[in-house]
């Protein structure tokens, strides 16, 4: 679709999903085969074999692992491995397999349907088949899955071992071979325990468990390891762990780091078994079962205190505080409490007019306006951002900027609308995978996407997407679930129940999706599209109207186009010269394209070399395709999406063995290239000048500022574009150079400036005279459906392709048609630019994921399918394996932690430290909750209620608890310095964004927009230059009211934290963050005394002052204390503040006194510890 | 091993002690003075972050790391490599490859031979370049390690590895765990300062010095050579000293007043840091002021006041190490040298070679390198093998570079050997992991004890690794 008719129906979906189906109706590209190590597909088969009729067909797909493993470990290795070789046949490692028996190879010439080892497990002659038993035959599917691996090359992972397992069966000569069981009666505290504490414990212990197994514990002991049952009770002489003391197993002899035990030492193992292996129970250490952890417990709300409180809250907070000892303090002062329920719900002060209007006996209706007002999602999305490790820049070296705030924007608006949590998560984790997506649920996505980006110079991007990875798991254990994960990523959780497969098969369920960068809108942009497209269409409709026979007048274009021969294309794959791509990955993919990845330079020249056999080359073709991963879905790497090839160049050697230049005759391009187009402002030079985006010819005409690109302009950025190159006389080189100069890119890699290609494939002809096939790829892909098949929107493409060339074929309707296409050209040109966003979107050809050694990336090894940790709630029966599953499995009622984790941040955010002070950690290693019950009830209290946030928020701010007085007394500052126990109200600290609002806010300076791209308030402009920033950012201070927004709209670079809001602990947005450090340091007074907005806030309050506060210095002070502290001053305070004022009212005359007096009150009162501080 | 909360916790009760013992009562003007005229040492030991016990004797107190971002070629400054030369043009040897992942380059590219001459300098016998004559002077004074190793080959990553001693960002640094295990000497300065020299600024930026999951008081705070040294330190334009001192003044006043009412010890705290940054507005000025050097030292390290240059820098850090501060990082961005290598060399020696050495002499001719440790070195190496035509090196992590001098270290003497190519490390090889354990023993702490509980676990700096390298110690 380049223009379409659609309807209000097409036109409402184009509403709500902007991403490939929009912009044309983007071909999704072709599934791509998985670039992983471990999973092969499998073709089809020729059976050449005489009775392979009669065999299984092969699988589809295998997994070592999973499949293969498996049946060789239980049905081959005991005959055919270390123990015994029948046949001179072993398989439990590569080597052996390979190097096969007396019968030779087992799959020679490694077609399955022709093997011999294939032919004996399908049993197809009875006397040669195996496992021999009939008993132990495997099944008809584990044949073809064995097939299917010796069809894919018996691919085996590198120095992977198959461990024989079965029992050991030990002939009596062995058995000979064991030393006597002693003969008197033995004790095991006094004779066995010393034994096991001297020679084992150190790798069967308290620290090791070596083979999952340990001595020191009884329960173990006896259960065995992972080689079965140790211990035979009765029976010594046939304990496995006789034979391993004995040194009788092929493992080896026990114990393998110390001396082998005496004949004397054995006997007293092999006599304590014998006599019925007594473990008295008070000998063996006893192990916590992790599992009965507290947080791994399902919640449940036990029954209320009965104390008189009747909320519930209250009822628990009162039964601990008696405990104690203690009791409530009196309820806050109703200003006191004005002022701390509008800073916890909003995170501005209440003005003047709110408490004026406020009355002390209707907190409750003030409560209610607070949750309604849309400043709540300001504040509240704040905390969540911090989970989201939500910043506006990519992270590591580069540290681009990033246009993320439609992120932002989602959380803000899903708080405001009181999303519920649970769907809140969902649309985050898995929002592209819900029915009838809207952009909103995609762009929520975002939230895995906030991970850093490396795009450094000479990175591997698979390296840094695994780093993401981590980065998404850690996340959702740190927000989501309050576990700690990313320990567990390199080894099994030290202290919690949870294994390192586990994690990877966590891994798994996230593994399997492109880093998609779609285009949205806001919604005007939304409607604006919307009336455009629906303009285009009626244009259309009206030439239809206009042409009768338009759909002959077409059909015959078409078959002409049909008819028209066309040059035989023949893929080519050169090979990238690493050294000569500007530090950019240009990695070749299976279908002969290239994808360019990791660095992005402004400027390059892409060498690529190909020994070719193709004799008299006439043309080169260039198609630019799209794909998922790229901005915009491609074809280019611009952050729209747009690429620019300023020339293309081939040298060809010859039979001189001389390269030379290829010259070119003619370029040609598609219908779609675009004319002349001055390149967009931001990939300018330092010193602008004239270049320009235009046809193919740019690309041959040796002027590095011109180049070709499929650009059309907004709403036609990102069509798949094809070019072809024609020499003037046909090549016949065998060594050809291509060099894919791409010059048309600002001046600052480490800005949104470059435009490279992003992904292409070259192919070559020799047919004679070739050149580009005017018809587009999106028309060619409608063509391709028969025409009666043709959905009205392939149709309206193919359509306005015609339109385009009718004139020309059609003289009668050149006027026409020629005026129709500048209106419809007029109106795309007011087509909104949109911007891309970070999301993700489901891979259709899925990820193999494997467990890492020790989280190395490079080194899988089993591989594992989507699964969740079994200590946690279990997936529901017949789950799916994609992110939506997981997604609803992290807030599935059943989850011991998710209810758990919110309601305590939600708590942390209110009282400064949560139900549990580690909002990070619940496992073994997180502090104990100080009100369990209380955690419990209120999370069990919230999935009832829908998850709704905002009735959590009612019920505490409804709460005796939350309305105390906060004054610390020196008995309670004694008793309980953190105030865990609640016998007084919070009182801390607001966070950085908070303190800047109260400045802009108190000194009416305070923008209230909502939402939007982020702001760069003052900052030092040296901080974003070298040598204090590794690139130059370009850091444009907002001089219009985007100057005073709230700080939660304030850009965050990660590597160039906002000074302000970092000293007062903001995190950069690094990695996901669910407790801020408070500190209270001298850099903080600094900024709140001295920079440049803090000092403009001071300065603009003091003239509010003067301006609205009352004609006397008495109404004006009490104004500043109203508007700062919603309070009025206390004479003492007046007496103390007045004289410094008066002071400086003395150094100038007249208003300039006044101003300095105001000043110096504001400023004062704006540094003021109570500001700063929620009582 | 330290809880987060307790750490916290710790802090504020010293800013109360302090608060009820000293400030009560007593108007800023009295206070500011005293100190200002450096008659104040009442406070002297219980100094604002008063830092862990020792767990032994530590032979150094305070920390200078010059810190090569980008990093130098070690194949040109510091390890001759004669085979290498022999080599040059030639593909390397199949086996050294096998493995091996390059950055930018094929692995397979040809050799470079070295582009400088070595010679063998002091008692040592130290080789050194030609590029570097003021280093190959105080060659006695250094120890040269030769056989560093990283994890990491991309700047970002190996940046925040050798700042943090994880390639996750997140942790705290190693300035900020010095400051955390050793407290401050000065409690009108930073423990931890950081300067940015160089062409660009530290690849992953403020991670380098960040404070992790640590209180933001033991986060390095950048400080410049010119104009401000502190972000905000001078009073706002239109303010000068009295509306500044009466503004602290008054906010001094109805803090305390506030202190009286609600009794949250946090006001005192917060009274606290205002007459601090108080003092820091008079003191930092002066610390960072070299115009007061004489001219000799000013000529000593190449420095000329009033520029923003690695020489002033380096002046710098030897005044703020006088002053108690405890860790100094200078970031040089400015090594990267995939291309123009020969030139970039000299022009970056040119730059630093003079400073860096002037920093020791200094030092030690006050007495002060004794107790000093003085790191130099990037966070990897460059390859043997050529990038691009003929004048660049690719980043390396098996094998660098790095020196040491003053607080407790061994010298005048060279550590460690890498092959024939510089390109594997062949004996001593020496981790970032003990690196940094050695750095902490040499401060007095037992690298698996200095440890913080964060998210449920016992962080530190050398993760769940390190030893502690005996051979670099005296």
């Amino acid at each position: 679709m380049i223009e379409s008719y659609q309807n209000a129906r097409t036109a409402s979906k184009t509403l709500r999903f902007p991403g490939p189906i929009v912009e044309g109706g983007f071909p999704t590209p072709a599934p791509m085969i998985s670039g992983n190590r471990f999973l092969w597909i499998c073709l089809p088969l020729v059976v050449a074999a005489s009775h392979a009729a009669d065999l299984p067909p092969a699988a589809e797909r295998f997994d070592f692992q999973r499949d293969i493993r498996p049946i060789l470990e239980n049905s081959c290795v005991s005959c055919h491995g270390p123990r015994q070789q029948k046949g001179e046949f072993r398989l439990d490692s590569s080597e052996h397999l390979r190097k096969g028996g007396e019968n030779g190879a087992p799959f020679a010439n490694g077609k399955s349907a022709e093997a011999d080892f294939i032919h004996r497990v399908a049993r197809l002659d009875a006397d040669e088949a195996m496992p021999p038993k009939e008993s132990q035959a495997l099944k008809p599917e584990q044949v073809g899955k064995l097939r299917a691996w010796i069809d894919a090359g018996a691919p085996w992972p590198e120095g992977f071992v198959i461990r024989d397992t079965t029992a050991l069966e030990l002939t009596k000569a062995d058995l000979a071979k064991l030393p006597p069981a002693a003969t008197r009666q033995i004790d095991f505290v006094k004779d066995v325990q010393p034994i096991f504490a001297g020679a084992c414990y150190d790798c069967h212990g308290p620290k090791h468990q070596e083979a999952n197994f340990r001595l020191d514990h009884k329960p173990t002991l006896f259960a065995g390891g992972e080689l079965g049952a140790a211990l035979v009770k009765g029976d010594g002489a046939a304990s496995t762990l006789i034979h391993f003391v004995a040194g009788l197993r092929p493992e080896g002899r026990m114990p393998k780091k110390a001396d082998p035990l005496t004949p004397e030492q054995i006997g007293i193992l092999r006599a304590w078994i014998d006599q019925g292996a007594d473990f008295p129970d008070e000998a063996s250490v006893t192990i916590e079962d992790k599992r009965d952890h507290w947080s791994f417990q399902v919640p449940a709300q036990a029954p209320l205190p009965q104390n008189g409180e009747s909320h519930p809250i209250d009822a628990f907070i009162k039964d601990r505080l008696s405990h104690e000892g203690l009791d409530f303090s009196p309820a806050a002062a109703p200003t006191s409490l004005l002022r701390r329920i509008h800073l916890d719900l909003t995170g501005l002060p209440p003005t003047i007019a709110e408490q004026r209007a406020f009355k002390s006996d209707e907190v409750d209706k003030a409560i209610d306006a607070l949750l309604s007002s849309p400043h709540h999602g300001e504040r509240w999305g704040r905390h969540w951002l911090d989970a989201a490790r939500y910043a506006d820049s990519d992270g590591y070296e580069k540290d681009k900027p990033r246009i993320n705030h439609f992120y932002r924007d989602w959380v803000i608006g899903a708080i405001n609308r009181d999303l519920p949590y649970d769907q809140f998560i969902i649309e985050q984790i898995a929002g592209d995978l819900l029915p009838k997506v809207t952009q909103e649920q995609i762009v929520a996505t975002g939230y895995l996407r906030n991970t850093m980006l490396n795009e450094e110079g000479g990175v591997d991007p698979e390296q840094f997407r695994m780093e993401a990875m981590f980065d998404r798991i850690d996340a959702i254990g740190k927000g989501i679930l309050s576990l700690g994960l990313n320990c567990v990523q390199c080894h099994d959780h030290k202290y919690d129940p949870i294994s390192q497969e586990e994690y990877y098969e966590i891994f798994a369920f996230l593994n399997n999706d492109h880093e998609a960068q779609p285009r949205v809108y806001t919604p005007e942009e939304h409607q604006r599209r919307a009336n455009i497209l629906r303009d285009i269409a009626a244009i259309q409709t009206r030439l239809r109207e206009e042409t009768p026979d338009w759909e002959a007048k077409l059909a015959a274009w078409e078959d002409e186009w049909r008819a028209a021969a066309k040059p035989a294309w023949t893929v080519i794959r050169p090979e990238v010269d690493k050294n000569a791509t500007g530090g950019q990955r240009i990695l070749p993919q299976p279908d002969g394209s290239f994808i360019a990845a990791g660095f992005q330079p402004t400027k390059s020249t892409t060498v690529m070399r190909l020994k070719s056999d193709l004799k008299g080359i006439t043309g080169f073709r260039l198609e630019m395709l799209n794909d998922l991963n790229l901005p915009a879905n491609g074809p280019g790497r611009s952050f729209m999406g747009t690429f620019g090839l300023s020339e293309f160049e081939v040298d060809s050697t010859g039979a001189d063995g001389k390269p030379a230049p290829v010259k070119f005759a003619r370029a040609t391009a598609d219908l779609q290239a675009p004319e002349k187009t001055k390149v967009h402002p931001l990939f300018n030079e330092k010193e602008p000048k004239e270049r320009y985006f235009g046809p193919a010819s740019y690309a041959i005409d040796g002027n590095p500022d011109t180049g070709w690109s499929s650009d059309l302009g907004p709403g036609r950025r990102n069509f798949e574009s094809v070019a072809v190159f024609t020499p003037a006389a046909p090549v016949d080189g065998t060594n050809l150079t291509f060099k894919l100069s791409q010059k048309i890119g600002g001046w600052n890699a480490d800005d949104l400036q470059a435009a490279q290609m992003g992904r292409f494939r070259l192919s070559a002809t020799t047919s004679p005279a070739p050149s580009a096939d005017p018809v587009p790829p999106l028309v060619q892909a409608a063509f391709a459906v028969p025409r009666e098949q043709r959905t009205p929107q392939q149709v309206a493409t193919i359509f306005s392709q015609w339109r385009r060339v009718a004139g020309k074929r059609h003289p009668e309707l050149a006027e026409k048609y020629s005026k129709a296409t500048a209106e419809i050209e007029a109106l795309w040109a007011q087509h909104p630019e949109g911007v891309t966003q970070f999301t993700l979107m489901a891979r259709e050809e899925p990820r193999l994921t494997s467990v890492l050694k020790r989280g190395d990336w490079l080194k899988p090894a089993e591989s594992v399918t989507p699964g969740v940790p079994a200590v946690l709630n279990p997936l529901p029966e017949n789950a799916g394996d994609d992110r939506l599953t997981f997604a609803k499995w992290l807030v599935d009622r059943r989850s011991p932690t998710t209810a758990r984790a919110l309601v305590n941040r939600v708590w942390q955010a209110y009282f400064g430290t949560g139900l549990v002070a580690t909002p990070e950690e619940f496992g073994t290693q997180g502090e104990a909750p100080s009100h369990p019950e209380l955690l419990d009830w209120l999370a069990v209290d919230f999935m009832e209620h829908g998850w709704s946030l905002k009735h959590l928020h009612q019920l505490i701010l409804t709460s005796r608890t939350y309305r105390q007085d906060s004054r610390v007394t020196p008995e309670l500052l004694a008793r309980d310095p953190d105030n865990r126990l609640l016998a007084r109200g919070p009182r801390f600290r607001v966070e950085g964004e908070i303190i800047r609002d109260i400045q802009l806010s108190v000194s009416g300076l305070l923008q209230l927009d909502i939402g939007g791209p982020s702001v760069m308030p003052p900052a030092p402009q040296f901080l974003f230059e070298p040598p204090a920033s590794y690139a130059p950012f370009p850091w444009k201070e907002a001089t219009g009211k985007d100057r005073y927004r709230r700080a939660v709209y304030t850009w965050r670079r990660r590597t160039t934290p906002y000074p302000f809001l970092q000293t007062f602990d903001t995190p950069e947005g690094n990695v996901a963050c669910v407790r801020r450090t408070r500190a209270n340091t001298p850099i903080q007074a600094l900024v709140a005394l001295n920079e440049n907005l803090s000092m403009e806030a001071a300065r603009a309050f003091a003239q509010r002052i003067l301006k609205e506060g009352g004609s006397n210095q008495a109404e004006r002070l009490d104004y500043a204390w109203r508007l700062t502290l919603a309070r009025p001053p206390q004479p003492d305070e007046i007496a103390a503040l007045v004289p410094l004022m008066e002071k400086q009212r003395a150094t100038k005359s007249g208003p300039e006194g006044e101003t300095a007096a105001y000043t110096l009150a504001a400023r004062v009162l704006l540094n003021l510890d109570e500001t700063f501080t929620k009582e | 091993m330290k809880h987060l909360t307790e750490l916290l916790e710790e802090q504020r009760r010293f800013h109360t002690r302090r608060w009820f013992f000293r400030d009560c009562g007593v108007g800023l003007g009295g206070i500011a003075l005293a100190s200002l005229l450096g008659q104040d040492h009442a406070l002297g030991a219980a100094s604002l972050l008063a830092g862990q016990r020792p767990h032994f004797t530590p032979k150094a107190k305070r920390v200078i790391f010059l810190f090569q971002g980008g990093a130098p070629s070690h194949l040109e400054l510091f390890d001759n490599k004669p085979e290498l030369a022999k080599w040059d043009g030639k593909l390397p040897p199949a086996e050294l490859l096998r493995g091996y992942r390059a950055a930018f380059i094929s692995p397979n590219s040809t050799l470079l031979g070295p582009k400088y001459k070595f010679a063998k300098h002091g008692q040592s016998g130290a080789e050194i370049s030609e590029l570097l004559p003021h280093t190959a002077a105080i060659a006695d004074d250094l120890c040269i390690v030769k056989s560093m190793v990283t994890d990491a080959f991309n700047h970002a990553p190996a940046q925040i590895f050798m700042s943090t001693g994880s390639q996750q960002f997140g942790r705290p640094s190693m300035g900020s765990w010095v400051t955390y295990g050793l407290g401050s000497e000065n409690r009108d300065l930073p423990g931890f300062v950081v300067f940015s020299t160089g062409k660009k600024g530290a690849s992953g930026g403020a991670n380098n010095y960040g404070c992790g999951f640590l209180p933001t008081s033991y986060a390095g705070v950048p400080f410049r050579s010119v104009g401000d040294p502190v972000l905000y330190l001078s009073n706002p334009e239109g303010v000068d000293d009295s509306f500044q001192r009466d503004t602290i003044e008054g906010v001094r006043s109805l803090n305390q007043k506030r202190l009286g009412l609600v009794g949250d010890p946090e006001i005192a705290t917060r009274i606290g840091s205002y007459e601090l940054a108080y003092r820091m507005q008079q003191v930092a000025p002066e610390a960072i002021d070299i115009a007061k050097e004489n001219p000799d030292t000013l000529a000593l390290y190449g420095a000329k006041p009033g520029e923003a240059s690695y020489a002033n820098a380096c002046l710098t850090a030897r005044r703020l190490v006088e002053r108690g501060v405890r860790f100094v990082q200078i970031h040089h961005e400015a090594w990267d040298h995939h291309g123009g290598l020969t030139k970039g060399l000299k022009e970056q020696c040119e730059a630093t070679d003079r400073a860096s050495a002037a920093l020791v002499t200094d030092l030690k001719q006050r007495g002060l390198l004794e107790d000093t440790l003085v790191i130099w070195g990037g966070e990897f190496g460059r390859t043997p093998m050529v990038q691009g035509g003929n004048d660049g090196r690719d980043h390396h992590p098996n094998a660098f570079t790095m020196w040491f001098a003053g607080g407790g270290i061994k010298t005048g003497q060279t550590i460690g050997e890498s092959d024939e190519f510089g390109f594997n490390v062949v004996s001593d090889k020496i981790h970032v992991h003990d690196l940094h354990a050695t750095i902490l023993h040499l401060l007095g702490f037992n690298h698996e004890k200095l440890s913080v509980r964060a998210q449920g676990l016992d962080f530190r700096l050398t993760g769940v690794a390190g030893e502690v390298v005996k051979s670099l110690i005296a």
